[in-house]
């Protein structure tokens, strides 16, 4: 981790008020959270938050004790497709999660407001405290894993999660587009900035089955996530392919009940490479 | 946006003077147009390219101002990655694409376009800012502005210190997206900025072996959303390899999409005309 001004690339152009010097902040005192696991990309719409909710079901299955924030203050994705629409609640210790059916533990600022459709026209520093303070603030309790899903770019948020939440380690996502790639390296080499440690990349929406003949289609040009990851000399997951029962489960907020014998292959990698057994009670 | 009246800052903002920017003085840009979304990936970018050649089909003269600075994707889009930006009297100059399309994007200012741009809010604003006017764009029919994800700085700043003739908002047929668009949509309508209409991207793919049509997302709400936020359809376009290699490094040319740009200009430019 950064640990002066002098490791913060802004440094150069910072007017001296950095709302965030960097430290790292303590998590609410009633929360004990084990390991964080934060998914980013850069690029925007490759699936990080589907993947954030992916994992979070998977390690909920296996009997961890799973907290999802939602750090995509102005896209919040999470209460969708989880299903919750229940607002969160406070009380004098702090912010207490959503809980979802199966018992994942939910924050987002999709929970605090009136609209899921309100936007949100707040500025940088004003959205990155509100993401600390879901840290600070929301009572997590017992976690095994809290997983952060990180918005789009290399700004304000990921800057603020990596400067100031203890995070253990980093998945990132990626996609076989062209433009994908330049921009996922980008946010890469941010993370390397702060020395995260690299669980893996994941490359989604490698190739649609067609429903009719099952050929495999690689509608956005070849799948290179292997090539990526090495490239970048972080571990590859795997691959997951475009699958439309996903989008469904996802838009009629069931993530919970969605199965991938493909994600499951890549939990049981990342399990064994990265994340290993000790956690669980 | 007209004034201060509307402005969802307005209640900790010690200027209250409008946030307005003066174009550089040497700049004849005669309408601005900006293509948005609220959610990451739903192809803001590629719509803005494809919309850039539209309107350069109709004989206009078109700019592109790639508003989102820490994921720029123009320069690959117009094939314009090599060139750099230099700099004059009158200001920095952007870069032309081979059929003549200006753009500046901050990786044309970038040594290395895989280089991170690890920058606060105010800051990415900041530069977005200088692309209007600090930026000799001379004689332009039209701008176009590629926005990043999210309704935060630059979209605020965009939306209260630029003269947006008009929104381009890109969705995909899926609810969770069309939910964080209709945050968009929202913001405009709060800061009195008209939205044009829907570009729905990714609408359907076409099996390039047996020609079926498959429905990646299911959802067929697009007419009730369109009634409900008061939009019109602009363009449904196809999920294809081609619009895909649009990024890439070959020459692009494809009449089918093409042709429904065109119609999408079309209906943009009798918009913004009356
Ligand atoms: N493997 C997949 N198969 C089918 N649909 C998918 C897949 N992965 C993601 N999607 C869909 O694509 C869209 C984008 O995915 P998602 O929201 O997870 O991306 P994101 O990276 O979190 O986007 P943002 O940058 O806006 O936060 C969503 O509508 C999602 O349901
Ligand atoms: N209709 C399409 N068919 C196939 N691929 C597409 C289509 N539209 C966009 N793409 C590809 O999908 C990816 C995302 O598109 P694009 O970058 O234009 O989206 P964006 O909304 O600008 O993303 P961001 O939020 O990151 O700025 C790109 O790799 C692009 O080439
Ligand atoms: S438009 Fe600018 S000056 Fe006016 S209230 Fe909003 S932030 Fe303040
Ligand atoms: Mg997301
Ligand atoms: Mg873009
Ligand atoms: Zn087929
Ligand atoms: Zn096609």
């Amino acid at each position: 981790m950064v640990s002066s001004c002098s490791g913060c690339s802004t440094a150069s152009t910072c007017s001296g008020s950095c709302p965030s010097v960097p430290e790292l902040t303590e998590a609410q005192k009633l929360s004990n959270v084990k390991n964080v696991i934060a998914v980013m990309s850069g690029k925007g719409g490759v699936g990080k938050s589907s993947v954030t909710g992916m994992l979070a079901v998977s390690l909920m299955r296996q009997g961890y004790k799973v907290g999802v924030l939602d750090a995509d203050v102005t896209g919040p994705s999470i209460p969708k497709i989880f299903g919750i629409t229940a607002k969160a609640d406070a009380n004098e210790n702090g912010i207490i999660p959503a809980s979802t059916e199966k018992g994942i533990k939910l924050i987002s600022l999709n929970l605090m407001i009136a609209n899921e459709d309100d936007p949100v026209v707040w500025r940088g520093p004003i959205i990155s405290q509100l993401v600390k303070q879901f840290w600070t603030d929301v009572i997590w309790g017992e976690l095994d894993y809290l997983l952060i899903d990180l918005p789009p770019g290399t700004g304000d948020v990921p800057i603020s999660v990596f400067q100031s939440i203890p995070v253990n380690g980093v998945i990132t996502v990626s996609s076989p587009q062209q433009l994908a790639n330049m921009v996922v390296r980008k946010a890469i080499k941010m993370a390397n900035m702060y020395d995260a440690n690299f669980y893996g990349l994941i490359e989604n929406m490698a190739y649609v089955e067609c429903p009719d003949c099952q050929k495999r289609i690689e509608i956005f040009g070849k799948p290179n996530g292997e090539k990526e990851a090495e490239f970048n000399e972080i571990p590859f997951l795997g691959e997951l392919p475009i699958d439309p029962k996903l989008a469904e489960l996802s838009d009629a907020g069931k993530i919970e009940e969605y199965n991938s014998e493909k994600f499951n292959q890549i939990i049981q990698k990342l399990i064994n490479q990265s994340l290993g057994k000790g956690t669980k009670e | 946006m007209a004034n201060c009246e509307s402005c969802p800052t307005k209640n900790n903002c010690e200027s209250q003077e409008n946030c307005m920017i003066e174009n550089n003085p040497w700049n004849e840009v005669k309408k601005v147009i900006a293509v948005m979304s609220g959610k990451g990936g739903v192809g803001k970018s590629t719509v803005s390219a494809l919309l850039a050649k539209g309107l350069l089909n109709k004989g206009l003269k078109v700019g592109i101002l790639d508003a989102d600075i820490t994921g720029p994707s123009i320069p690959r889009l117009l094939k314009v990655r090599d060139k750099k930006v230099e700099s004059s009297e009158w200001g920095l100059l952007p870069v032309e694409s081979e059929d003549g399309i200006k753009v500046m994007s901050l990786n044309l200012l970038m040594p290395d376009e895989e280089q991170p741009v690890i920058w606060r809010g105010p800051i990415i604003s900041g530069a977005v800012k200088q692309f209007w006017k600090d930026v000799y764009w001379g004689d332009l029919d039209y701008l176009i502005l590629d926005m990043p994800p999210g309704t935060g700085d630059v979209a605020l700043t965009v939306m209260q210190s630029m003269p947006i003739n008009g929104m381009v908002m890109v969705t995909t047929p899926q609810d969770m997206v069309s939910m964080i668009v209709a945050k968009s949509i929202n913001m405009a309508n709060t800061m009195k900025i008209p939205v044009i209409g829907i570009i729905e991207n990714m609408s359907y793919m076409l099996c390039p072996s047996c020609k079926e049509k498959i429905k990646i997302f299911e959802d067929d709400s697009l007419s009730e959303f369109l009634s409900r936020m008061e939009l019109q359809l602009l363009a449904e376009l196809p999920m294809c390899r081609e619009i895909a290699a649009l990024a890439g490094e070959k020459d692009w040319d494809h009449p089918l999409v093409m042709k429904t740009i065109q119609e999408a200009v079309t209906k943009i430019m009798e918009y913004i005309q009356d």
